[in-house]
This record gives structure tokens, sequence and C-alpha cells, in this order.
């Protein structure tokens, strides 16, 4: 119980931040410093709530359970490639989308999409494709919530009321502190995993008899030698994956939080320590989870082990819902807990405990993005901020986050949690094919709205195209996988254990290719917005 | 010219990431107990970090900020 008395003394001290932000804000009624902190953010706020922001459970937890079920390769799949592309993309477009902010009053994406190609209800139909592709972020951060406090506490608290917990604290420090209460605890959470990362790789490493003895022991197993190399990858794979991070410039949570800063050098330490911050963070939580292969003492991972060797070795001639019981149960995204509650002692693992309900509580910035969005993009552009007046735009952007976190409760009572992680896997592929969106506007004069439409309505049309081929087509056993259409020897479309492979790479790949032809083409043969248009971007 | 050489080195950069020379290898285990493919990864990171710095240096969007900070100036003195 003593861990989880200190996640719940973490919880009220990131309930006192919001509210502090709260107090400093009274008297200020605009829409701009509820929504983005009167663009004002510092260079220490500005970089570890911008890195904090893009944190969350899936990576986290996420990234230390697919390390323990595939080996060292997790660490340049989702975390090498993307301390490259996130900060060359927001050194590109975030300095040029806050400089317009601050020329134009820009608060979210589609605002500027909407005056670049003079467009009204095209801009709506962004705004939808992107808020439908949030949402399963915000209901997982409330299932990882409820999931983490139901582990910390040894069951104690149970997953219901575990949930109910994150979510009242998110929406009380997000409704009361806005983008500045969002943006401080952002900051407090980084800082606080950041130094609890290190110190769980030296306690867990210290527990298990030093990390030499347990790499020493993994590679000379034959079953789990290969999780210190990357084999258990294919190279196309690999190669694919590094389109995934394109997606974070064009998750309106970080585009929205890339108006927040003072000044425009504050992009520069951002984006030279973003790699250094991802290295931080994810190389202890991807070593330890191989290292977790090593803690056979611990009965929950022993399980774990043996359901993989199962699927492994019997999966080919089972039933595919027996084949998915067997993957839930080899899932390794609860290993750094277990880690924890094995060798760390009680009062220490309740404070990582408290680092790891950091990363899980991080859709506090989407749930803030989303009402930015639905109060500017269609409250306030349909008129009724000017009928009703800035007090009560503030007012309905709370009211919706109020909603907003209702509605991802309930539904994360009711949905089995796996349904939204694949969600959160289209999710990523959906917003790295709205990245052309991006760069067209920023960089491509001949750009236009017929362009910007025909790029929007594909990326929707595809995820939902994979989300359905997925759904129909359940995943092969491990090993070779499932080819659906071959064109004179060459495998076009082929189901995979763990999704899907178009010429045998993700499906993230022909996305952001064809979305971006289909913006050049559209483009093309489309009327250009006004010279005097074009005039105020380039 | 400058532009030019850092545009090579982030080409450069991405395809280093790609680095499938260590692919089935964990050996030589550095400082005992980190795969070699995982500290390439690593320094990797690190290398990342280091072309920021050169991009930051070398290549800033300086006239975007001189832009505001003229225009807020003048909003200023008005």
């Amino acid at each position: 119980m003593i861990p989880a008395i200190v996640v719940f003394l973490y919880l009220a001290t990131v309930l006192y931040i919001g509210i502090f932000a709260f107090r400093r804000a009274r008297g200020k009624e605009e829409a701009e410093d509820y929504f983005l902190a009167s663009r004002s953010l510092g260079p220490f706020v500005f970089l570890f709530s911008l890195f904090g922001t893009n944190m969350t459970a899936f990576a986290i937890l996420g990234s230390s359970g697919h390390a323990f079920s595939n080996g060292i390769v997790t660490f340049g799949l989702m975390a090498s490639s993307s301390g490259l592309v996130i900060p060359l993309s927001i050194f590109f477009i975030g300095t040029r989308v806050w400089a317009l902010g601050k020329k134009y009053g820009f608060m979210t994406p589609v605002q500027m999409f909407r005056d670049r190609w003079e467009c009204g209800h095209i801009g709506t139909v962004i705004f939808a494709v992107q808020a439908v592709l949030l949402v399963p972020y915000i209901i997982i951060g409330i299932m990882g919530g409820g999931t983490t406090l139901n582990a910390i506490s040894g069951g104690a608290v149970p997953y219901w009321f575990g949930g109910a917990i994150v979510a009242m604290v998110v929406m009380s420090y997000v409704f009361f502190g806005g983008m500045r209460g969002t943006a401080w605890v952002n900051t407090f959470q980084t800082v606080l995993f950041l130094l609890f990362g290190a110190i769980a790789l030296i306690v867990i490493g210290v527990g298990m008899g030093g990390f030499t003895n347990a790499v020493q022991a993994i590679a000379s197993s034959p079953a789990l030698a290969p999780l210190l190399t990357r084999e258990r990858i294919s190279p196309y794979y690999f190669f694919s994956y590094t389109f995934i991070p394109l997606s974070a410039i064009a998750f309106p949570h970080i585009l929205i939080f890339c108006l927040t800063a003072r000044k425009m050098s504050q992009f520069k330490k951002t984006v030279i320590f973003y790699p250094l911050c991802i290295l931080a963070i994810w190389l202890p939580c991807v070593f330890l989870g191989v290292m977790a292969n090593r803690a056979t003492d611990v009965p929950q991972i022993r399980a774990k082990q043996e359901a993989r060797r199962v699927l492994a070795t019997q999966g080919r001639t089972m039933e595919p819902e027996a084949r998915d019981d067997l993957r839930e149960k080899a899932a390794g995204d609860d290993v750094i807990l277990l880690l924890l509650q094995r060798y760390a002692p009680l009062w220490l693992a309740g404070l990582l405990g408290a680092g790891i309900m950091a990363a899980v509580m991080a859709s506090d910035s989407q749930i803030l993005a989303l009402s930015t969005m639905f109060t500017e993009d269609v409250f306030a552009y349909y008129g009724h901020k000017a009928r009703f007046g800035a007090g009560v735009q503030v007012l309905t952007g709370r009211v919706f986050i109020v909603i907003i976190t209702l509605f991802a409760y309930v539904v994360a009572l009711r949905a089995p949690e796996t349904i939204f992680e694949l969600a959160i896997q289209y999710a990523f592929s959906g917003f790295a094919a709205l990245s052309p969106l991006l760069v067209a506007a920023l960089f491509w004069k001949g750009s236009t709205k017929w362009g910007a439409l025909a790029c929007t309505v594909w990326t929707a049309s595809a995820v939902a195209a994979v989300a359905i081929f997925q759904q129909t087509v359940p995943a092969p056993a491990p090993g070779p996988s499932i080819v659906m259409w071959s064109l004179g020897g060459t495998e076009v479309l082929s189901r995979t254990p763990g999704g899907t492979a178009v010429f045998g790479f993700m499906p993230v790949v022909p996305m952001v290719i064809v979305s971006a032809l289909l913006m050049i083409v559209v483009s093309k043969v489309t009327p250009k917005p006004k010279a005097t248009t074009l005039s105020r971007y380039f | 010219m400058k532009k030019i050489l850092l545009a090579l080195a982030v080409v450069a950069l991405y395809i280093l990431h790609q680095d499938i020379w260590f692919w089935r290898t964990a050996y030589p285990l550095v400082f005992g107990f980190i795969p070699i493919g995982l500290f390439y990864q690593a320094c990797f990171s690190v290398a990342a970090s280091l072309l920021m710095w050169l991009l930051v240096k070398f290549a800033w969007p300086a006239h975007l900020e001189r832009e505001i900070e003229e225009r807020s100036s003048g909003e200023d003195a008005a």
C-alpha cells in the first residue's frame, strides 16, 4: 500500500500545480491566455513540456513491453529515429508555425490552413479527421492510469476507481490551469521521469546482480539471444518506422504547443536537447525491457515467457481467438512495474511508480488541444465567439474538457484495451500521412485547398481501410505472414503477426507517399489562392 | 554551400540510422553489457543532437525572428 500512498501524494501535487496556475491566470479571460498561456512559456518549461507531451503511456510502458518481446531493436525503431525526425520537424515546421501564430494570431493548425488556402468547410473536415485520430489517445491514457494504479497498489485500488482518479486529476488541472497548468505539470512530470528512470536502472541492475551477468546469460540462451540483436525485425520494417515520427509535428497538441513559446530562440535548446532527452528516457526503458527476460523468479514474467513459447511453437495450429489470448498473456507492457515490485524497496517503488504515472497521464495536452480546436475551429469559426464573447468561449472550452474526459472514462470502462492500442497504431500512421499538409502550406506556393482536401480524405480512407483489413483478417502466429495479394511473385499486401505489410513495408510508407503525391497532383490542376494571401506567407 | 553541406549531413545521418551491419550480432558488448547494436543507436542519438546544434548555428531562420521583433517593436511604439 505504501507505493500507492506515494502515488496519491504525487497526484495531489500535480493537482496543486494546476490550481496554482489557475490562480496566476485569475482575471485573464482571454482565450489566448487559457489555451496558449499567452504565448509566454520560457525555455526550460517549453523544452520539458513539449518533450513530456510526446512521452505517453504508450511510449514508456509500450517501449519496455516491445523490448521485452522484440529486444534491443525497439530503441532504433522508436527512439533514435524520433530523435532525428522530431527535432528536424520542429526546426523546419514548428518555428515557422510559431512565427505565423505570432503574426496572425493563429491558435490551431486548422486556423492556419483556412487562412493559407482560403477555405472554410475543408478546414472543418481536417478538424474532424484530426479529432477522430486523437480521441483514442485520451481513452488509452485513462486506461493506463487505471491499470497502473491497480498494479502499484497490488490490486487494492480497483481498475475503475484508478481510472476515475486519474481522469478527475487530469480533468481538474486542465480545466483550471489551461495551457499554463498543463505545461507546468508536464515539466514536473518530465523531470520526475528523467530522474527516476536513471534510479530505476541502477536499483534493478543491482537487484539482478549486475547487468553483465544478466546479458551474458541472455546471450548464452538460444531462445533469448536474438533479443540482443535485431534479427526479429526485418530491415524493411525498420526503415518503414522512420516515417512514424513524421506524425509528431502533425499531432495538433504538439503543433499547438509550438505556439506557446515566448521567443523563437526557445526552439534552439528544444531541438538540440530533444534527442538527448529521448536517449535518457528510452534507453533505460528498452534495456530494462530486455533484461526483464532474466527475471524468471517473477512468476508473472515466467508466465509471459511461457505464453510466448507456446505461441511460437503451437500458434499456427490454434484458433485466432486462442492466439490473441496468448498474445495478450505474452505482452510485456507491465514488465517495468513488475521489476520495480521485485527489486526496489517499497518507498522507492512508490516514487518510481509516480514517475510512471507521470508518463501515463500525458493525455492532458491532447484533452486541452481538442478543447482548443473545438472552441477555435468550430465554436469561434461559426460565429459564436462574436455573438457571446471571449469569456463564453473559454467557458465552452472548459465544459468541453469535462465532457470529453467523462466520455473517455465511460468508454475506457466498457471497451477492451487492445482495440484502442490498435487505434493508436492507426493514429500514428494517420498523422504521419497528414504531415504533407504542413509542408505544403509552409513551403509550397502552388498548394491548394483541393490538394489539402485530397490529402485529408485519403488519410481518413487509408486509416479506415487498414483498420478494417486488420479486423477482418486475424493476425497469424509468429513466423511467415499471410499473403493476401501478390503480383508477379511480389507480395503486395500481407497480414503480418504485428499488423499489415504493403510491398514488405508498414502501411505508413505508402500512406505518406500517396498523400504527398495527391497534394502535388491535385494542387497542380486546381486554382491557387489569391496573390495577396500568398504574399502573407512567402 | 553551408546549407548544401548541412542538407547532406541530414541525409547522411538518416542513412546511417539503417545500420544493417550490426543486424545479427550482439558483440562486442560495450562496457561488458551493452550490445553493439544498442550502443550504436545510442551514439546515433548523440550525433542527432550535434546535427541539430549545427543546424541551429548555421541555418537558423533568423529572418522570421527579426520580422516578429520588428513587428512587436513597431506595435510598442504605436
